[in-house]
């Protein structure tokens, strides 16, 4: 019997542009909860995601039951996303006055803004609104970082140590880690794991 | 995963993705024989079939189409091979024919057919339903309602198919081929038949002396599904309201039943064996109930052979509801779970109460750009829609261009300029030309183009072009040769020259194949865009049938092969705003890599994006945007 969660189900979004590697992180996160003994599901929106469409995973957690692969609107309890818009984007519709968001500052220009027709927001009103929709919003300059420990495509796995360190989520550090070293050979390991704990050490500190 | 769906460990339970469930249901049923094509959200279970075929003794292959993999199956089955097809929606269509005629013969190995139907149309043209066509074809029919199932029903599919000598279908919906949880692991059947000697008179005819036989496998398929695990009820002796759901409807019923408290009220009747319906166990939960709610995806099919059911039992008292029952659910779109509990709250006057959502007036709302899509970065699509789009308007007469089914499916809107006028489903393009061609006899003057990549070509264009050439139509005939079937993931096609098991083939030439047919062919590089520009405007003057084979590698393959060349813009030379071009490379041109300076007020290459196909080098009026470095294979 897997260990009572704070809430359940647990209902998780991860969210991004096609390419950023969130059905794999999601894939980890996934797995490794499966390992803890719990209930859970994984629905993948993508479409026809490798031409700059959004990407959105649900993953539903639960010590009870299985639950269906979508999440109803306005009960993610959490919401990690990749890139801004696309937060605003998912809050809108599944964020409620207890969610907690994680969000990357960087964004990825869709099509109308680079012809010049749409415009990109200011971070800050995105910011603004994103703590109107839910009860906490944490920013991560994860790209960044990401790009400071060796690699861009290393976020998607900073972002998942930050998710790992919430009390709400039923993982340890130590859990995802043993998915990851199934996963990856020894040199994305190596960048994986430390990538991991930089985005674990910065919800943690 | 390719080691979880060969894993030799019963019991054992892991995150499956539904693709994976259903792989792994067919390895455990012992299968030796695969044939698909292509087609999201299914395309995943042949991929990985073929990747381990060598491992589980059998055989994979990628089929030209999708009635060369019924069929295909169906060799495999007459001689006792157990065999698995794969297919979305679309291709369920293609196989008509063969489906319809394949149910009279039956079959003799099981032969277990995939249907995966795209909801919504998330990537597809379309939301059919296929359930129709079990029908239709007297076909035996499973629905899973979770990965579990859809592991577990493609296993018994093969004993059923086997029993009743009988194809057996099991269609799925994106949510499960794409959903993931938890599965436990089967056994793997012991020893997988080898094929048997087909005697003198060993038969598997499809005429119309069989009639008998297949209503009667149908009949007995109803009798077996009486009984089956796959359906159960949930729920008080007395329902007010009965739900009756198969596929996704049940979790989704289920959460809406639990969420609004409605354990008491409202019992949930779960079908997995669709077609033929077990008649007797509905009707015995329908007795004790007079309203139902029919929960399923796509058409009303479910709720129209309850209708049926209904209509044969007058002790029924029954108010029935769903996708056209009294219109209770939309007749259109993907069902989710706030759709599901909605409806039912309004049925039972109930009031859901979830966490306090906050509510921003639209005019506060920070607007935000669309995510539109778009050709990749260096995608030739985008080359040859514009020179196409450019040389029909410097032709004197608006052209008139087919479409057709594949990446370039995109070409329709902003990113190929709008450039298609027709789409109809793959290989509908060069048809639909043909005819039109055919009406300069009556005076039709415009010049009449059809499109098609080449996997399309292989799958269903060959008769086509037959027709064209052989009636002499006038047309131009575009084959966008990207060297993939790009759509749905890369899946190798004949003129590849690599199977679905990783093996080498000789690949087959379009060319060839069209010179063969007697065709004109021209092959040329969309790259260079005055070049062709100036050999598609003398193709158009030219009367008669014309095939134009556009031959560039897709981006995201050829960036995998060569060293990239680094692209960028010398914004010394770029004019910006003052050039007159209105900012060409960014605005028109289109190209993710070709992005605005807003501080330079001048263009630029997003580097990270660019894979160095160098196109735009070539249209920059003011030469800005330089090429340095690449080249040859690494």
């Amino acid at each position: 019997m897997s260990k009572e969660l704070v809430k359940d189900p647990l209902n998780i979004i991860i969210c991004g542009v096609g390419g950023q590697g969130n059905i794999l992180a999601t894939e980890l996160l996934a797995s490794a909860l499966v390992e803890k003994g719990y209930f859970t599901t994984v629905g993948e929106t993508y479409g026809a995601s490798q031409r700059g469409g959004s990407v959105m995973s649900h993953v539903r957690i639960s010590a009870a039951a299985e639950y269906g692969v979508l999440i109803p609107l306005g009960q993610a309890d959490i919401i990690v996303s990749f890139e801004p818009t696309d937060t605003l984007r998912v809050a809108r519709d599944y964020a409620n006055k207890t969610t907690l968001i994680i969000t990357d500052s960087r964004p990825n220009y869709p099509l109308g803004v680079l012809i010049g027709e749409a415009v990109y927001p200011p971070m800050e009103a995105i910011e603004a609104e994103l703590k109107k929709l839910s009860g906490e919003v944490k920013v991560i300059e994860a790209t960044k970082l990401a790009v400071e420990a060796g690699n861009s495509q290393a976020t998607n796995i900073l972002l998942m140590g930050a998710l790992t360190a919430l009390p709400q989520v039923p993982l340890t550090a130590d859990d995802y880690d043993r998915v990851m070293e199934q996963r990856f050979n020894s040199n994305a390991l190596e960048l994986n794991r430390k990538v991991f704990k930089i985005g674990y050490e910065h919800i943690n500190k | 995963m390719e080691w979880m769906i060969t894993a030799d460990e019963p019991g054992k339970t892991y995150l499956m993705q539904g693709n994976e469930a259903v792989a792994r249901g067919a390895l455990e049923a012992g299968i030796r024989f695969a044939a698909a094509y292509p087609g999201s959200p299914s395309s995943e279970i042949l991929t990985m079939l073929g990747h381990v075929a060598d491992k589980m003794e059998m055989y994979a292959e990628w089929s030209t189409n999708e009635t060369c993999a019924l069929e295909a199956c169906l060799g495999a089955s007459f001689a006792r091979v157990r065999s698995l097809c794969v297919m979305k929606q679309n291709g369920l269509l293609v196989v008509g024919d063969a489906l319809h005629s394949a149910s009279l013969s039956g079959v003799k190995g099981g032969l277990v057919m995939i249907v995966a139907d795209d909801p919504s149309a998330h990537s597809s043209t379309n939301e059919f339903d296929s359930r129709h066509q079990a029908k239709s074809a007297a076909l035996p029919m499973l629905e899973p309602a979770n990965i579990q199932e859809a592991k577990d029903m493609v296993k018994w599919g093969y004993e059923l198919s086997e029993q009743l000598q009988q194809l057996v279908m099991v269609r799925t919906v994106t949510r499960i081929n794409h959903g993931r949880s938890t599965v436990t692991l089967g056994q793997m059947l012991a020893e997988k038949p080898n094929p048997v000697t087909i005697g003198e008179w060993d038969r598997m005819v499809a005429i119309n002396w069989f009639k008998d036989a297949q209503i009667a496998k149908l009949d007995q398929a109803q009798e077996i599904f009486e009984e089956s695990p796959f359906n159960w009820y949930k729920g008080p002796e007395a329902p007010e309201i009965i739900i009756i759901t198969c596929g996704t409807g049940w979790l989704y019923s289920s959460e809406a039943v639990e969420a609004l408290g409605l354990n008491e009220k409202v019992g949930i009747l779960k079908i997995g064996t669709t077609y033929p319906l077990p008649e007797k166990f509905i009707v015995k939960h329908l007795l004790n109930t007079n309203k139902v709610l029919v929960v399923e995806e796509v058409d009303p099919f479910l709720e129209q052979n309850i209708a049926g059911i209904i209509a044969y039992h007058p002790e029924l008292n029954i108010e029935l509801l769903g996708r056209c029952g009294q219109k209770t659910l939309p007749r259109n779109g993907e069902l989710n779970p706030d759709i599901v509990r909605n409806i039912l709250a309004s049925l039972t006057g109930k009031v859901f109460t979830g966490p306090e959502v906050a509510v921003i007036p639209p005019e506060e709302a920070t607007p935000l750009p669309a995510r539109e899509l778009t050709f990749c970065a260096g995608c030739p699509h985008r080359a040859s829609f514009f020179l196409l789009k450019q040389t029909l308007r410097i032709h004197e007469g608006q052209g008139v261009v087919m479409g057709d089914i594949g990446c370039y499916t995109m070409g329709g809107q902003r990113a190929g300029h709008y450039l298609y006028n027709f789409l109809c489903c793959m290989g509908g393009g060069i048809n639909a030309a043909e005819g039109m061609g055919q009406l300069t006899r009556f005076g039709f003057k415009q010049p009449v183009l059809a499109l098609a990549g080449d996997s399309t070509f292989f799958h269903s264009c060959i008769p086509g072009l037959v027709n064209a050439k052989y009636h002499d139509s006038n047309m131009l005939f575009v084959v966008l040769d990207n060297s993939a079937t790009a759509m749905t993931g890369f899946q190798p096609h004949p003129g590849i020259g690599l199977t679905a098991m990783g093996k080498a083939a000789e690949p087959i030439s379009i060319q060839k194949v069209a010179e063969a047919i007697g065709c004109q062919v021209t092959v040329a590089d969309p790259f260079d865009i005055s070049g062709t520009t100036e050999i598609v405007y003398k193709l158009l003057k030219q009367p008669g049938l014309k095939v134009l084979i556009l031959k560039q590698e897709c981006a995201t393959l050829a960036v995998r092969k060569r060293k990239k060349p680094r692209v960028w813009v010398d914004q010394d030379l770029c004019r910006g705003d003052e050039c007159g071009c209105g900012r060409f490379c960014s605005r028109i041109w289109g190209c993710p890599g070709n992005i605005w300076d807003y501080e330079a007020g001048r263009a630029k290459i997003d580097e990270v994006v660019c894979v160095g196909c160098g196109v735009c080098a070539s249209l920059c009026p003011a030469g800005a945007i330089k090429i340095e470095g690449g080249g040859a294979d690494e």
